[in-house]
């Protein structure tokens, strides 16, 4: 699924990346715990969390991932917006809860593993 | 951080040591962020990268939560890459208990920002080759985390 797509599905707002909405993701993870990412997470995964901070965008550069989707709203302060741009990481945002945001990924087909 | 480059190990391609400091959430990643980029570009298979970054990254947190400060050290050769942490203390009382998934001992703070969920040991020893950890109680831990090329 591109980038794009996933944009559309959460009616996300873009915050960093335009570039790069046409790349593929082949995984989704939901998670509030950055360990659990760094355990679980395969390679062009998108993530969408709850947490708003920079080791959200760490986790994220660790595992390659090349999207991020903040949930419930949030949006990430100019420093975070930095680290993403310096990584290539796109960064979206939805008023969708995780569970919600998650649901509507995995009805587009979209899988965990 | 300090760069050199040893020459007196013919086996020894590279070696970087880098500064922990604990309590720097901020900071938290630096390291691994270094070491990911210059594996990186010294063209090592890029599923090996991402295992060795995941690992650095779990033990640079894992100083930064716990720890009084301390050092991480990379070497590359041309048959593996070695990861060493080394801190200064206070060391872990039952390293047993600290490998079991889930067990943790890590502060609000931290399990604010997402971590503390008792994953970082078993996940470096998911990701290495060979680990092998060294602890005691009022003194330290140190931290050996092999991949072979």
């Amino acid at each position: 699924m591109k980038i794009r797509t996933i944009k559309e599905l959460l009616d996300a707002r873009l915050i960093v990346g335009e570039e790069f909405l046409d790349k593929e993701v082949l995984y989704a993870c939901g998670s509030d715990l950055m360990s659990d990412g760094l355990a679980f997470v395969k390679e062009q995964t998108v993530l969408l969390t709850g947490l708003n901070n920079p080791q959200v965008i760490r986790t994220a550069e660790m595992l390659d991932v090349s999207a991020i989707v903040f949930v419930r709203g949030k949006i990430p302060s100019s420093d975070i917006i930095q680290m993403a741009l310096e990584r290539e990481i796109v960064l979206l945002s939805t008023d969708l809860t995780l569970f919600e945001a998650c649901g509507k990924l995995y009805e587009g087909g979209l899988r965990g593993r | 951080m300090t760069q050199n480059i040893n020459i007196n190990n013919e086996d020894l391609i590279m070696v970087q040591i880098y500064e922990i400091e604990a309590g720097n959430f901020t900071l938290a990643g630096e390291a691994a962020s270094n070491i990911k980029k210059l594996l990186k570009q010294l063209g090592i298979d890029a599923k090996i990268v991402r295992r060795v970054a995941i690992a650095a990254y779990e033990a640079e947190i894992n100083m930064v939560i716990h720890s009084v400060g301390g050092t991480m050290k990379l070497e590359i050769t041309p048959k593996e890459i070695v990861l060493k942490a080394n801190d200064d203390g206070p060391g872990i009382e039952d390293v047993e208990l600290a490998m079991q998934e889930g067990y943790s001992t890590a502060t609000e703070l931290a399990r604010e920002l997402g971590f503390g969920a008792g994953m970082g040991l078993p996940n470096i020893k998911r990701c290495s080759d060979k680990l092998h950890l060294q602890s005691q109680l009022g003194q330290g831990t140190y931290l050996e985390a092999r991949f072979f090329l």
